[in-house]
């Protein structure tokens, strides 16, 4: 703060104080007992007694304002001057944060230092896990973990990227996206619709036969390359196994029709800069173990 | 003492009970108006560009603030939560700032990036379709309504005015940067860079 504006607060702080003792001790009746002398008001035969303001008020008031020098001169106040104690907002924040890391190192050194594997069943690492999934994670992936449309169920045992530990840490750390490119430009019309047949019959649903061989066709020269020869998908690329009736964003045809011809960009955010070490850790742990019950 | 003077003249007392209750303010407010701290901008900020403003500007016509602060205090279960507190130089250019004052939802000082746009779109489009416990109201009419181009300039210029440093290339740029773009495009852009460049690990 500029000094102009140090010394425009403690004068104009300590003009308040000087002043409102002045009125407080100006203001006061030289007798401290009541008497019958009144105001010199009169309405209606209602007149005001004069009398002095009870001990207890007047006391308040002196407290309040020995508190109040009390107060600036132990905390920060007076523009510049620190107070007496050096208090300041971040540096008891700061003291909070020590004081929290100080009591969780020991145990969170003990989690870090552990496979994934080995505390996934913990029930104190379940408990800290629930607490950062709902936080960080059940906006998307739902309380319960079973996902939403757009966003993955993460309580079945079906995976676009892999659900062993080391795959779940690094989806958690440097997040995901998906590129399923939009065919519709690129296949046509038909195109889709015969793919969408092909996938259908791919989960033993209702499908046209003719269509069902086009589409095969077309599946074999531009699908294939992520999803695979036989639809089962590749963790690799994150794309989604076709044939186990698991759908992220849908199974009717128009669904499918829509996923097909424009393509689907899911993100999943990055958390590496937000999450320290220990808590991805146990967030994969909490992860890994919805799936295996 | 002449307390007749006072109360059987209702000016001076007006005058006197201004005087008195200025002090409160001259105090603890006058001198922020010229602090170093509530006018220097973190490192990085930038105004914000045509899209994010419009954005702005949805989120103050659809009461957002209301619900929302965007203001972490310094306190660890705040910071636990949400990331870094809030700090003045990250509002330099908010006229008006929209810390608000209630959490119905969650803060949004750093809600930036934490989700995709994805999610942002579905959740405004119907809060319940991915958060099924939330009392959130949708905003459907946000992905039909068109951002209306000619305002954008004229925001930027009045902006300015009060010290938010926007280039003559900025604002003639602004029109062309939002044209066709719909409601919901602004607003989520605007969400996504809330916050973003304090970034700590929680």
């Amino acid at each position: 703060m500029a000094s102009f504006w140090s010394y425009w607060i403690i004068i104009l702080t300590t003009v308040t104080i000087v002043g409102i003792s002045w009125v407080l001790f100006a203001n006061r009746k030289r007798e401290q007992q009541p008497t019958d002398k009144t105001t010199g008001h009169e309405y209606d035969g209602i007149e005001e007694l004069d009398n002095p303001l009870p001990a207890w008020w007047f006391y308040m008031f002196v407290i309040s304002i020995v508190w109040g020098v009390g107060y600036l001169i132990v905390y920060p106040g007076m523009g510049n001057f620190a107070g007496a104690i050096g208090w300041t907002q971040v540096g008891q924040y700061e003291k909070e944060v020590a004081a929290a890391d100080e009591k969780y190192r020991e145990m969170r050194d003990r989690y870090l230092a552990l496979p994934v594997e080995e505390i996934a069943g913990d029930p104190a690492v379940r408990k800290m896990g629930m607490r950062l999934f709902a936080n960080n994670c059940s906006q998307c992936h739902g309380a319960d973990a079973g996902g939403a449309y757009g966003f993955p169920n993460l309580s079945d045992d079906d995976w676009l990227y892999g659900g062993d530990p080391a795959t779940i840490k690094a989806t958690l750390q440097n997040g995901r996206q998906a590129a399923m490119p939009a065919w519709g430009s690129i296949i046509g019309d038909k195109g889709v619709a015969d793919v969408v047949q092909y996938v259908l019959s791919l989960n033993g649903r209702d499908t046209d036969a003719g269509q069902v061989a086009a589409g095969e066709t077309v599946f074999k020269t531009y699908c294939v390359a992520c999803h695979g020869p036989d639809g089962h998908g590749n963790t690799a690329f994150g794309a989604p196994n076709l044939t186990n009736g698991i759908w992220l964003y849908g199974g009717s045809k128009e669904q499918l029709t829509q996923t097909i011809r424009a393509g689907r960009n899911g993100v999943m955010p990055a958390f590496k800069d937000s999450l320290s070490e220990d808590k991805i850790h146990i967030l994969t742990a909490y992860v890994y173990g919805l799936s295996r019950k | 003492m002449r307390h007749e003077a006072i109360e059987k003249n209702i000016g001076l007392m007006i005058i006197l009970i201004i005087v008195a209750l200025s002090f409160g303010t001259l105090v603890e407010l006058v001198p922020l108006l010229f602090a170093k701290e509530t006018h220097e901008p973190i490192a990085g900020l930038k105004p914000l560009p045509a899209l994010e403003l419009e954005g702005r500007d949805i989120y103050i016509r659809e009461g957002c603030n209301t619900c929302h602060s965007q203001m972490i205090r310094p306190l660890r279960a705040e910071t636990e939560r949400y990331g870094h507190y809030s700090v003045a130089g990250e509002f330099v250019y908010d006229h008006p700032f929209l810390w608000g004052s209630k959490r119905t939802g969650p803060d949004l000082a750093r809600v930036g990036k934490r989700y995709s746009d994805d999610w942002h779109r579905a959740h405004l489009n119907n809060p319940r379709d991915v958060v099924p416990e939330s009392n959130m109201p949708a905003f459907p009419w946000l992905f039909e309504d068109e951002i209306n181009a000619e305002m954008t300039g004229k925001k930027m210029t009045a902006l300015r005015r009060v010290g938010v440093p926007y280039t003559d290339a900025d604002i003639e740029g602004a029109a062309a940067a939002v044209a066709g773009k719909k409601e919901i495009d602004a607003l989520v852009a605007y969400l996504q860079q809330l916050g973003t460049l304090l970034q700590t690990r929680r």
